[in-house]
């Protein structure tokens, strides 16, 4: 599915990826762990296509493809999917007006014909009613007036509609009570397939209860300096990544 | 709340008459004649002892002036100064320049210690705990009587003098410099002052060199009929920073009296310079009697990269004030800010702000006013931004809230945004409110009289402004500011 | 302070010459025509030393004084009809203007208005022309002056008091010369207490020809009456278009006007609106999309005159290429005005290179117990905006024109005529669209 190699990226002459490795298998649920600052948003950025960041060095392929040369928007139809930690309000654009946008975008880039506007509603309602989605809110601007939670709740709507391959989930965990963080990780625990992989990027060990990885990575200093199974996770729960931050430095 | 009580108790210290700074001093002076002539530039020049080519500036600069006319377009209404009525230079006799504090008139020293300002390196600013020491130039009418702390400044590098006196001991530095910012031709106050202008503070901070202490002039008018005319350079040398006070006081008298100073700051690479005003000319009584007329050019040049000028005033005084304190953003990555609060009441009239020219590349600007009219005076704030062509990323914030104390006075924006770069990024807001009747009935229902209260709650309209004043001129402008509103309620 | 300039360009001296030769044949008094040349006498036209045209230079802008078109024959009648498409698609009652004259109309105006030509009533001294010019914050300006000299047609609608008008009525103003023209049209609209009017007004012209209108609608809306205005300026690519509003507002009035600029190489809209009866609510919008080599000016001046009004003003510019945007825009709150809430909005966004905006929104304000604010914000689309859109898969142009369309959205979004707020969203369409 994606494959990383030696990614090295900078930011306004700091140095933030120092030649990262990673690999996501079809069907796996990867996630990173590391201290603040280790570079987990960058490296969601940089794969989503931001263009503030300066590509030094590295590949990432996915399916043997290196999208690096690609924009935004290929990407996303190529089926990158980036769940923001911050979702942006869009005053004066409908909800609406935007899925429909993206979602015929990126059939249109990949051939297909557009989804007619009562298909779409149906699919919309369907994935709404699964993250507990008020109807209402899908005829207001987008995210604007949305509380944190419900903002996370659209971020998966939109990863559902728009069925993607690859999925990176920023930090989603960040300002949801115990009960959004249920329905999100439920949504997203729906959408697992095994032609579909993710990459959960978290702080803390509490969302991956939920959405159960099959790989822990734990991310310092711009690159990946440990590798293992789910129990990674609790391991760093209980002793912190002081440790890790050692293991950058040399 | 300790702030606020703090605040309260401050407040309560004020004292009762309005301008407590409005006493006269009686001494003997030197003045050349009346009104405005060619002989009067070479009069100033030849009591200077100036070199031949600043006389021949002041010449160019007087002949400018004679084709000039008075600027009409700001918001400002007076009867029209009478410039051949006025003494263009006055110096306390037998003083030819700054001395030891033991040859200076005892009547001069008195009239320091009265303000507050002190002259004597011990003293510290009145009733003010200061944590640190202030050198001082003091400027009385046309020159200065004394700078302090000298000798510990030339340590460092620092040159901290009289303008008079750095023409004579620096004339490299002040030559390339003079007018380097606000050219002789400038506008009509800025090329009277430079035929005619008489001391003021020459600073320079060397590369690399962080000032040791607080710069500070203190400028007095005493002399009936007289303009003062001061102009101040301070030029901060690559990676150096400087902090610059300024204060301004005026006897209370019927008549007006101008007030056409200029001041050029030049920041080179990663220098910095932070000049605070507090401008406390005498208002004019209630009646709009009397009062200084302040025309100030005042403009800083970030001519070097990620160069820093910052303008921070506060401004009480004067019966006019007309001033828009300047940043040239020529310096990629330089940056420029102004915060101000300008207070009028009784008649007094202000029209002021800024302009920030985004000349370089990364260029930011940050603006905040507050305008506070009360009584039946006008209040205007007038700010250009503008991003040129080569300015890509030039980004500014531009904040302006006026306040309005009673139903005489008024309140005005002018705001000018000229962008003619698309990366640029201008955010400009302003409000225009009264003092809530909720919060002064809240304050009141605490015990606090109604002046109290609304001193309280016009110094947390100010707040973000005072907080970029050093502490010791900080207090003294919140003490101001609750003085200048008094007799604004009820 | 009036300072004295010499008349010296080509234009100036050609207007002087031309109002000499044409004033014995116009309408009505010819002495108000003559004071209200006065001021151009002296002055000459405005320059960017004159404080309100500092971003709007009319005297290098208009190179020649073009001559009043003749009246359009039949077919040049004809074929404009057919060629007009502003707001076509609404049901409304039109009244026609070619080159500045006013064409036989063709429908029905709706029951109980009365509507008298404005030379007719000019000739004949009728009462209602009492109302012109009753806005004293538009009296002065040389604009309005050169309209007032020059008034050459127009129409007088009065919409009788309680009368609520379901049908919009739409002017329709045409240029269809091939040659330079000038016009000089007056619009007097008195909406009597508790009446309503939808009023649409659209202007186009054919590209390539330096023609000049200068058009003025007066509204005199009586206490109660609700008034819509919604103006589209999709002028020729040659034209120098000026035009005022101006509005006097009796007490708990709904005025809304918005004016739409796509067209005209140089534009300059004018709105003077005074308060003159409490609890009014007034709403003044624009949006401005250019391209080009295009300069659009909107000035406007609120004044709060009495107290207790609202007042609500929101500008809209899309720069794209080396265009050039002016906004200025003053509220003034008199004495006395207390209870005033005043919002003014200015937004830009520069798309292009060379693109400038020029932007003065001032506040005056003389009473304490106000609410009173304006801001203003120029520079490019939100890139991270931008690129949320496209993480979601829109391709650039297609997440710009998302982001743009919601920007403008905000101006006409107001609009409560569903077909006019339809129609105006097509002409943003079809902005975007021809953007590519």
């Amino acid at each position: 599915m994606i494959e990383i190699k030696n990614l090295v990226v900078q930011i306004e002459d700091n140095r933030i990826l120092n030649g990262l490795d990673l690999k996501v298998a079809d069907g796996e649920v990867a996630a990173i762990m590391g201290p603040n600052g280790s570079g987990k948003s960058t490296l969601s950025y940089v794969i989503a296509g931001k263009e503030d960041y300066e590509v030094l060095d590295g590949e990432v392929l996915l399916d043997g493809e290196n999208i690096l040369e690609m924009d935004a928007a290929e990407r996303a139809a190529a089926g990158v999917f980036l769940a923001f930690q911050y979702p942006l309000e869009i005053p004066g654009v409908g909800t609406m007006t935007f899925l429909k946008a993206a979602l015929n975008a990126q059939r249109k880039a990949r051939g297909e014909e557009p989804l007619s506007t009562p298909e779409l509603i149906k699919r919309v309602n369907a994935a709404g009613e699964v993250l507990e989605i008020k109807r209402d809110f899908l005829k207001r601007a987008l995210n604007v007036g949305f509380s944190g939670g419900e903002k996370k709740r659209m971020e998966i709507l939109q990863m559902a509609l728009l069925e993607p391959r690859f999925c990176i989930l920023d930090e989603t965990d960040s300002g949801l009570d115990i009960d959004a963080l249920r329905i999100v990780s439920d949504g997203v625990n729906k959408l697992r397939d095994p032609g579909r992989s993710f990459l959960v990027i978290t702080h803390y060990q509490r969302l991956l209860n939920h959405i159960v990885p099959d790989t822990v990575h734990v991310m310092s200093a711009g690159r990946i300096v440990k590798s293992g199974g789910k129990e990674l996770a609790l391991e760093l729960e209980a002793n912190g990544y002081a440790d890790y931050r050692q293991l950058a430095a040399e | 709340m300790p702030a606020v009580q703090d605040t309260i108790d401050r407040v309560k210290l004020i004292d009762v008459d309005q301008y407590k700074y409005g006493f006269e001093t009686e001494i003997e002076m030197e003045k050349p004649a009346i009104g405005l002539t060619e002989d009067t530039v070479r009069y100033i020049s030849d009591r200077k002892n100036e070199p031949a080519w600043l006389l021949e500036w002041r010449l160019d600069a007087y002949k400018r002036w004679l084709t000039m006319r008075e600027p009409d377009w700001s918001r400002v209404d007076y009867p029209g100064i009478k410039y051949d009525e006025i003494y263009y230079y006055a110096a306390p006799k037998a003083n030819a320049g700054p001395m030891s504090l033991d040859d200076i008139d005892p009547e001069i020293l008195k009239t320091y210690e009265k303000l507050g300002i002190p002259l004597r390196e011990v003293e510290a600013l009145e009733g003010v705990q200061t944590r640190s020491n202030i050198a001082v130039d003091a400027v009385f009418d046309s020159v200065s009587v004394a700078t302090t702390f000298k000798a510990e400044l030339a340590k460092a590098g620092v040159l901290f003098m009289p303008i008079s006196e750095a023409v004579h001991e620096h004339p490299e530095l002040v030559q390339k410099y003079l007018g380097s910012v606000v050219p002789a031709t400038d506008n009509f106050f800025a090329t009277l002052n430079s035929a005619v202008f008489s001391d003021g503070s020459f600073v320079y901070i060397p590369p690399g060199v962080r000032c040791p202490m607080e710069l500070s002039t203190y400028f007095r008018i005493n002399e009936r009929n007289t303009g003062q005319f001061e102009r101040t350079l301070i030029i901060a040398d690559k990676g150096s920073y400087v902090s610059y006070l300024e204060g301004c006081t005026a006897p209370r008298r019927d008549e007006n009296q101008l007030h056409a100073a200029v001041v050029e700051l030049v920041t080179l690479d990663d220098a910095e310079i932070k000049y605070s005003t507090v401008q406390n000319w005498f208002p004019g009584d209630a009646e709009g009697k009397g009062g200084i007329y302040n025309f100030v050019t005042k403009r800083g040049d970030c001519r070097g990269k990620n160069s820093i000028i910052t303008w921070t005033q506060v401004e009480t005084g004067s019966a006019i004030t007309w001033k828009y304190p300047s940043c040239i953003l020529r310096g990629d990555g330089s940056r420029g800010e102004f915060y101000s609060i300008a207070i009028s009441n009784g008649k007094q009239q202000v029209d002021s702000g800024t302009k920030m020219i985004h000349l370089g590349k990364n260029t930011t600007s940050r603006v905040i006013s507050k305008g506070i009219a009360a009584g039946r005076s006008d209040n205007t704030y007038r700010g250009l931004i503008s991003a040129h062509r080569r300015a890509t990323n030039a980004r500014n914030f531009t904040n302006c809230d006026s306040l309005l104390i009673g139903d005489q006075c008024g309140a005005h924006t002018v705001p000018y945004l000229e962008s003619n770069n698309a990366s640029a990024v201008f955010e400009h807001e302003a409000t225009t409110s009264k003092i809530s009747d909720d919060q002064k009935f809240y304050c009141m229902q605490r015990g606090l009289g109604e002046e109290e209260a609304v001193a309280l709650i016009v110094n947390g309209f100010v707040k973000d402004v005072l907080q970029q004043l050093p502490m010791e001129f900080a207090v003294e402008a919140q003490k101001l500011i609750s003085i200048s509103l008094e007799g604004s309620v009820g | 302070m009036a300072e004295i300039t010499q008349i010296r360009t080509a234009a100036e001296t050609g207007l002087a010459a031309l109002f000499e030769r044409l004033k014995g044949g116009l309408p009505g008094d010819v002495a108000v025509r003559e004071a209200a040349l006065s001021g151009f006498a002296t002055m000459g036209l405005p320059h960017r030393r004159v404080e309100e045209f500092k971003y709007t230079d009319l005297r290098a802008l208009m190179r020649d004084a073009a001559h009043p078109a003749e009246a359009p024959s039949p077919d040049e009648t004809t074929k404009a009809f057919a060629e007009a498409k502003a707001f076509a698609e609404i049901d409304a009652a039109r009244l026609t203007f070619v080159n500045g004259h006013r064409a036989p109309h063709s429908s029905e105006l709706p029951a109980g208005i009365e509507v008298v030509t404005m030379p007719d009533a000019m000739a004949s001294g009728h009462p209602l022309l009492g109302f012109l010019n009753a806005v004293a914050i538009a009296r002065g300006n040389p604009i309005y002056d050169l309209n007032t000299a020059f008034l050459a047609d127009g129409v007088v609608i009065r919409v009788p008091a309680g009368l609520a008008v379901e049908r919009p009525i739409h002017l329709r103003f045409l240029a269809a010369a091939s040659a330079p023209f000038s016009t000089a049209t007056r619009i007097l609209v008195i909406v009597e207490e508790g009446a309503s009017l939808t009023l649409l007004e659209s202007h186009e012209g054919r590209d390539g020809v330096a023609y000049q209108p200068n058009d003025v609608i007066e509204f005199v809306v009586g206490d109660r009456a609700k008034v819509a205005h919604l103006r589209l300026n999709a002028e020729g690519s040659e034209s120098l278009a000026l035009s005022t509003v101006t509005a006097k507002l009796g007490a708990e009035v709904v005025f809304n006007s918005l004016n739409v600029v796509v067209g005209g190489a140089a534009s300059r809209h004018q709105v003077f609106a005074t308060f003159a009866g409490e609890g009014t609510n007034a709403r003044i919008d624009g949006a401005n999309m250019l391209k080009g080599r295009q300069h659009s000016d909107a000035t406007l001046v609120v004044d709060h005159a009495v107290p207790h009004c609202t007042s609500r003003e929101m500008f809209k510019s899309v720069l794209d290429d080396s265009s050039v945007g002016v906004f200025q825009g003053k509220i003034i709150v008199r004495p006395y005005a207390q209870k005033t809430d005043g919002a003014m909005k200015s937004n830009a966004l520069l798309l292009g290179e060379g693109a400038t905006m020029n932007n003065k929104p001032e506040l005056e304000i003389f009473a304490d117990d106000v609410v009173c604010g304006h801001g203003a914000t120029c520079g490019a689309l939100d890139a991270d905006l931008l690129f949320y859109l496209k993480s979601r898969g829109l391709p650039q142009a297609l997440a710009q024109s998302l982001l743009i369309q919601a920007f403008l959205g905000e101006a006409v979004e107001s609009v409560e005529h569903e077909g006019a707020r339809e129609s105006l969203i097509g002409v943003i369409e079809g902005w975007l669209a021809a953007r590519g």
